[in-house]
């Protein structure tokens, strides 16, 4: 499904990653680690195209498409979905109806008949539940005054609204205690299928207890260092990230 | 060949004339350029006025020879030649079809979404063309009629009810007001009068739309609308089509009275043709706006969406003189490219108990300039007034300004005045964050502005604030990336 090959990226004059090769299959969980600062988040956004970042080298593909050459908003329309660590604000706008815009754009793009307020009220509520959402909340501004958990929440929930081919998490598990990790952890579990993947990006092993992944990378100063199960994560939860890096630069020597 | 060079110069000579003391043609259709003492003669000859306008304007011209350019608005222009103006000429015809009519003003209304129908009227097709429009503004002036509503074109007014027309004209707006308002008053050709009487409440939006159809209201508009006790109108001016016209200066004038119990709501979009990239032939709207609430309990409430004219200069007023009165001032303003806009609102608190509320968005693009300019005044007798001012101001690019200037002139004790500010920036993170969910850039800021601005739309009838949305949408157009 996705296929990355020798990334490159860089911002302003740092480069931030080196060189990525990564295959996510239909349907597999994949998780991203790393020490801060190793290039996660960047690999998330360059992903789904946010500006600011110059692509050096390297290619993206997703389902034999290229990706790298798409808009964001083409990149959403082919199914990607990057569910944001810090979400974005928007006073104002209506949460439902900007949930309903961004759906009918895809459907759109898909040749797929948009959906009139009916319907799409039907829709989002029947996936408003398994999340434990609160129905008032649709009727909020967009992220305007969310508590962290309600923000990672409704990251989900345009998730399962959007259904989207690849799902990207940055850092989904920051900010947010035990109770609303398993509902959002819930809510991505939910959404696993065989046509699906994901690619989670976490700092902490935590998050994969409830989101067991089918390989674990290990990020360092932009390229994938190491790669194994889900026994990989415990491992780094037990001993950090130093020996994995020091290992890296014995091998160079 | 020969002949024609030959006519030249006695074309020539005789129009120099002009110039140094002629005498107005009574029978003309047209006068001449310029403005002098004839010229308001001929005005009010024409319109048929009774001779208490006639002074009234005189009076008011009197005035004006003695008044200065205010240069206190945050705005620039070169001088305007008032010698230059025609103050009064005939109808002129339009295109005879929409096939005449410039591509890229139907382009916008494709836009827009201006039902086929309208787009003939609103792009100034001759009447006769345009089907049927005129019978439905007749159907609505019978069902008014029967309710003992008055609305009408200002000049109908003027012959059929005098007595309303020298009772409260300039009883808001004094004729010696401010310089536009004054010359407004001694040259106005037509406009719109309405009347509610007692304890009606007008059954539906009350349109400058359909009154437009019969006449074509020329630069100097003269608006007047009495609410009666307990009375009750929604009123709509302008509309959200661009307007073309080939008059640069437009000064109008607006005056409402909301009696006892009465509540009049004014709604404005205001999308005068704004000149092009370099601001070269835009409209200068320089409008006098005002309510009085006269009557304990009254309420008026303004809310503009102003996004045309290269400059707005307008400050729609409450002056809030029966106790438990209510003012309300609900304003989006935008300026791209060149346009500039100064405008905001004065409410004056004379009564006990009054209220006022100023909501104001102001959105700069381009290098467009957005000046906020507001005065709440509580007068040492209104008791326990209040007044909650909210003004926000939202950026795109770095070329434009925003600026916010606001007086407060507090003259009694027990007051409560508010004043909350903010400025932020269109944010690079909320565009990408729309786009991530699959809405294209466009869409995104348009989501983000109508979000900026929702308040206020949230005060619009339904329809209109529909359309206001979409007029955002392309006044804004390529503003971002």
């Amino acid at each position: 499904m996705l296929v990355i090959k020798g990334l490159k990226a860089k911002v302003e004059d740092k480069q931030i990653l080196n060189g990525i090769d990564l295959e996510i299959r239909s349907g597999e969980v994949h998780a991203i680690m790393g020490p801060n600062g190793s290039g996660k988040s960047t690999l998330a956004h360059v992903l789904s195209g946010r500006p600011g970042y110059e692509i050096t080298g390297g290619e993206v593909t997703l389902d034999g498409k290229d990706l790298l050459s798409l808009s964001p908003e083409d990149r959403a329309r082919a199914g990607v979905f990057l569910a944001f660590q810090y979400p974005v604000e928007i006073p104002g706008v209506n949460n439902t109806y900007f949930l309903k815009a961004a759906l009918n754009a895809v459907r759109k793009s898909k040749g797929e008949e948009e959906l009139d307020a009916m319907d799409f009220l039907e829709l989002v509520k029947a996936k408003l539940k398994p999340l434990k959402m609160d129905e008032a909340m649709l009727q909020r501004a967009v992220n305007e005054g969310f508590s962290g958990g309600e923000k990672k929440k409704n990251e989900i929930l345009q998730m399962a609204v959007l259904e989207p081919k690849l799902g990207i998490l940055d850092e989904t598990d920051s900010g947010l205690d035990i109770d609303a990790l398993k509902v959002v952890a819930d809510g991505v579990n939910a959404l696993r299928s065989k046509n699906r993947s994901f690619l989670v990006v976490t700092h902490y092993q935590r998050l994969l207890d409830y989101i067991v992944p089918d390989q674990v990378h290990v990020l360092a100063k932009g390229k994938i260092i190491k790669t194994g199960g889900k026994e990989l994560a415990l491992e780094l939860e037990e001993k950090g990230y130093g020996w994995l890096t020091g290992e890296k630069e014995e091998a160079k020597r | 060949m020969k002949a024609k060079t030959q006519e030249e110069p006695v074309e020539k000579v005789t129009s120099e004339e002009y110039k140094y003391g002629f005498v107005t043609d009574i029978e003309a259709d047209s006068a001449p350029a310029g403005l002098n003492e004839d010229i308001i003669r001929f005005i009010s000859h024409k319109k048929k006025e009774p001779q208490f306008l006639l002074n009234w304007r005189l009076k008011a011209y009197g005035q004006w020879l003695k008044m200065k350019t205010p240069e206190w608005a945050f705005v620039q222009y070169p001088p305007i030649d008032y010698q230059d103006i025609v103050y009064y000429s005939a109808p002129k015809a339009g295109p005879k079809s929409l096939a005449e009519v410039d591509p890229e003003v139907l382009k916008t209304f494709e836009k827009l979404g201006v039902p086929m129908e309208e787009r003939a009227m609103l792009a100034g097709v001759a009447v006769d063309a345009v089907f049927d429009s005129v019978s439905v503004g007749t159907t609505f002036k019978k069902k008014l009629g029967e309710m003992g509503v008055i609305f009408c074109s200002f000049s109908e007014a003027v012959q059929e009810h005098p007595e309303l027309i020298e009772q409260y004209l300039g009883s808001v707006v004094p004729y010696n007001d401010n310089f536009y308002a004054t010359l407004n008053s001694a040259v106005f050709t037509d406009g719109s009068f309405c009347y509610i009487p007692k304890g009606v409440r007008c059954p539906m939006e009350l349109s400058t739309y359909f009154r437009i159809n019969a006449a074509k209201t020329g630069q100097f508009e003269r608006t007047l609308l009495i609410a009666d006790e307990g009375a009750y109108v929604s009123y709509l001016e302008g509309c959200t089509a661009p307007m073309r016209d080939e008059n640069q200066l437009h000064a109008a004038v607006v005056e409402l009275v909301a009696m006892k119990n009465a509540e009049i709501k004014y709604s404005t979009v205001q999308n005068w043709y704004p000149g092009d990239k370099e601001g070269k032939g835009g409209i200068y709207n320089f409008v006098t706006k005002r309510g009085a609430c006269r009557g304990e309990n009254s309420k008026i409430s303004w809310t503009q969406v102003e996004t045309g004219s290269a400059i707005t200069w307008k400050y729609p007023s409450c002056i809030l003189q029966g106790d438990n009165s209510v003012g309300e001032f609900y304003s989006v303003a935008v300026v791209n490219n060149m346009q500039q806009a100064d405008t905001g609102t004065k409410m004056i608190h004379l009564g006990k108990n009054t209220k006022s509320t100023i909501v104001s968005k102001g959105i700069s693009a381009g290098k467009g300039q957005n000046t906020y300019r507001g005065l709440v005044r509580i007068q040492p007798a209104a008791e326990n007034a209040h007044n909650f001012t909210q003004c926000d101001s939202l950026l795109m690019g770095d070329k434009c300004g925003a600026h916010t200037v606001p007086y407060i002139e507090v003259k009694n004790n027990s007051a409560k005045v508010g004043h909350e500010a903010s400025t932020s920036k269109i944010g690079e993170d909320q565009i990408f964050y729309c786009q991530q969910r699959g809405l294209s850039k466009e869409d995104a800021v348009n989501l983000i502005v109508n979000g900026f601005c929702k308040e206020v739309f949230r005060k619009l009838p339904m329809e209109f604030a529909v359309e206001a949305q979409k007029l955002l949408s392309v006044s804004l157009e390529g503003s971002v990336g």
